[in-house]
């Protein structure tokens, strides 16, 4: 296998997580973003879809989204992911059909796989994208909206078929878009969350093509051995799909249960849900399903309220991209207000109750 | 029994970030600090040194200034501390960078009933890539997300997270952890510690010093040995301030209802 003979790669491929059998969001947001990779490229989107017995049951529903194909690879052994297994599988595959994209969504389970086959494979990985272009000249029209540059200046390769990977770094105090230029696949793991959905489109799901591919694994590929899967009792807070975030921060302090309390019911008014920074989380006031930041859940919905948060830049970045900031802090300088869209400046117990009462009578007067 | 722990040191994002003109990343106005998850894999080398007495090594790769926070990892308690440094290292991203530090556990040597450990991902890059890489060159098998480690004779048992839950894995040692937040509480340096810390072995390896490995060669280190590059560095635009809206009482609230109301969000 040479990862450098980089004229004998082709496609775009999607790895397609699944947990228990069943797809995972991240999938169809990756399925969605591949297919207009595909399409700059001029070539076949592929899903790549491992698990246990039947799993190929699953595979049709990828096309629905964009795939043209999708590689089912079946074993009882895949069943529940396994880095070694995984890993064995996948490099087995790519090297046989040599993809020249390969995306993989940045859940906990795909940065432990990633990185494992970029380094089998001798190629290039960008963690964690939430940009990803191929053709040059869509790439500059993103930096004209999403940068500073000054690209009318610049010499561009409007030939150039690398794909781009664009990823914050630094809390978004910096972007950079990164290359792998001479060796294939080129491999990005995609924040979940960040990508758009294709509407689903039944047709397309029945025109799918499922393909199995020959892979060999044995006991001895395999060094771990998973004992147990354990889900949380409690059902996980859906941040990344809302609409509507309230979140709380260390403001809630001096009433951390009435400030909870507060928040809930405007998220209730909202149609919303109950967020926090990583200071509640830390402080054992909300579970950790409901972290948003750099080490929580990258969200961007319409709205964002953000009561009593100061807005460091771990929490900033989590949220920043939100349509709509509205900050409550009792610090005028805080730095959430410079991003928030509206700002009142005042004790976020005094001012939430009478939010929730402005917006239900707003509601009501409609 | 050692342990060998893989530490790095970033620039304290905590405080302000500061940017250069240019775009690039101002790292002299920042303070550095040993990567916060790798405080966390230190701590569990420390832990099992303090039940079974066994050794630990910390290993970073940087500029000379780095031995500073291998110091601190002395002072914590580990009993021997390796710079990797090189200009020949430079530019290095994570590929590079596992294939080096892979080079240097290898030359500290991995033994039968030995552990290596990282910590999750640096706060600087983000990218949680070099643990699973150096497992990969070093044939190690490999677990991620480690908020619980047990070890007994040579099979060790890892609660690793998931999103939603957490799997159990079980493996046999030689292995390579990479460890989060959750597993634990890192300890003070002592008094006593940091008297102690320039009494141990701090040693540099140097390109020579690794230059034999398979693992080194031009095309696998360095900016040259990189997969990836750095295509175009940006920042982005800043977000117009916004309104801020005067007072915080009922006519106050009313009004951003009423704003609200008139974009169509309510």
């Amino acid at each position: 296998f040479n990862s450098a003979d980089i004229a004998a790669f082709k496609d775009v491929w999607v790895f397609c997580e699944q947990r228990e059998g069943k797809l995972m969001p991240t999938d169809f947001e990756l399925i969605s973003k591949g297919r207009d990779l595909a399409n700059e490229l001029g070539v076949n989107l592929c899903g790549l879809l491992l698990g246990g017995e039947g799993i190929e049951a699953a595979a049709k529903e990828l096309g629905g989204y964009g795939a043209d194909k999708v590689y089912v690879c079946e074993s009882p052994m895949l069943s529940v992911y396994n880095t070694d297994a995984y890993a064995k599988v996948i490099c087995d595959v790519i090297e046989e059909l040599k993809p020249e994209a390969f995306l993989i969504g940045a859940t906990n389970i795909g940065r432990d796989l990633a990185p494992r086959c970029a380094a089998r494979l001798h190629t290039g990985l960008c963690a964690d994208c939430t940009h990803l272009d191929i053709d040059v000249a869509n790439y500059i029209q993103f930096l004209r909206e999403a940068s500073t540059l000054d690209v009318d200046s610049q010499k561009w390769d409007m030939e150039d078929r690398n794909l781009k990977m664009t990823r914050p770094a630094f809390g978004g105090h910096l972007m950079a878009t990164i290359i792998c230029p001479r060796f294939r696949p080129c491999m990005a793991t995609v924040r979940p969350g960040v990508m758009k959905k294709n509407p689903f489109d039944q047709a397309k799901a029945d025109a799918c093509v499922i393909e199995k591919p020959a892979f060999t694994l044995g006991e001895a590929d395999v060094k771990t051995e998973v004992t147990e899967v354990v889900k949380a009792a409690k059902k996980l807070v859906d941040l990344i799909g809302a609409d509507i975030i309230v979140s709380v921060g260390r403001g809630i302090s001096k009433d951390v249960e009435g400030g909870i309390k507060l928040a809930e019911e405007l998220a209730a008014e909202l149609g919303g849900v109950v967020g926090g920074s990583r200071a509640t989380i830390d402080s054992g006031w909300l579970s950790a399903d409901h972290q948003v930041g750099q080490t929580g859940k990258t969200v961007h919905p319409k709205v964002y309220v953000a009561l009593g948060i100061s807005g460091a830049i771990q929490h900033k970045a989590g949220m920043q991209d939100s349509e709509c900031i509205i900050a409550v802090n009792k610090n005028d300088t805080a730095p959430i207000f410079e991003i928030a869209d509206y700002g009142i400046c005042g004790d976020l117990f005094k001012v939430t109750p009478l939010l929730t009462e402005a917006i239900r009578a707003a509601k009501a007067a409609k | 029994m050692k342990i060998i722990v893989s530490i790095k040191q970033v620039p304290d994002t905590s405080g302000k970030v500061a940017v250069n003109p240019d775009g690039t990343l101002n790292r002299a106005s920042m303070q550095t600090i040993t990567n916060p998850d790798d405080m966390n894999a230190l701590e569990a080398a420390l832990k099992m040194k303090d039940a079974t007495g066994c050794k630990v090594v910390v290993v970073t790769m940087g500029p000379p200034p780095a031995a500073g926070m291998l110091r601190e990892a002395l002072a914590m308690g580990a009993d021997e501390a390796i710079l990797v440094s090189a200009r020949e290292f430079g530019g290095s991203d994570t590929y590079a960078t596992s294939q080096i530090l892979a080079a240097a556990v290898n030359r500290i040597g991995v033994e039968a009933d030995d552990i290596v450990m990282c910590g999750r991902q640096a706060i600087d890059g983000d990218t949680a890539q070099v643990g699973p890489q150096m497992a990969e060159k070093l044939h190690l098998p490999q677990i991620t997300y480690a908020a619980d480690i047990t070890k007994e004779g040579n099979t060790v048992t890892v609660k690793r997270m998931l999103e939603d839950g957490y799997m159990t894995i079980k493996t046999q040692t030689p292995c390579l952890i990479t460890c989060i937040k959750e597993l634990n509480e890192p300890r003070y340096m002592s008094v006593g510690g940091v008297f102690e810390a320039y009494g141990k072995p701090l040693t540099t390896y140097g390109y020579d010093d690794l230059k034999d490995d398979p693992l080194i060669d031009a095309t696998t280190i360095g900016l040259k040995g990189s997969p990836t590059n750095i295509f175009k560095s940006f920042t982005p635009p800043q977000k117009g301030a916004g309104m801020m809206l005067e007072g915080a009482d009922k006519a106050t609230c009313e009004k951003l209802a009423g704003i609200l109301a008139a974009k169509h969000i309510i």
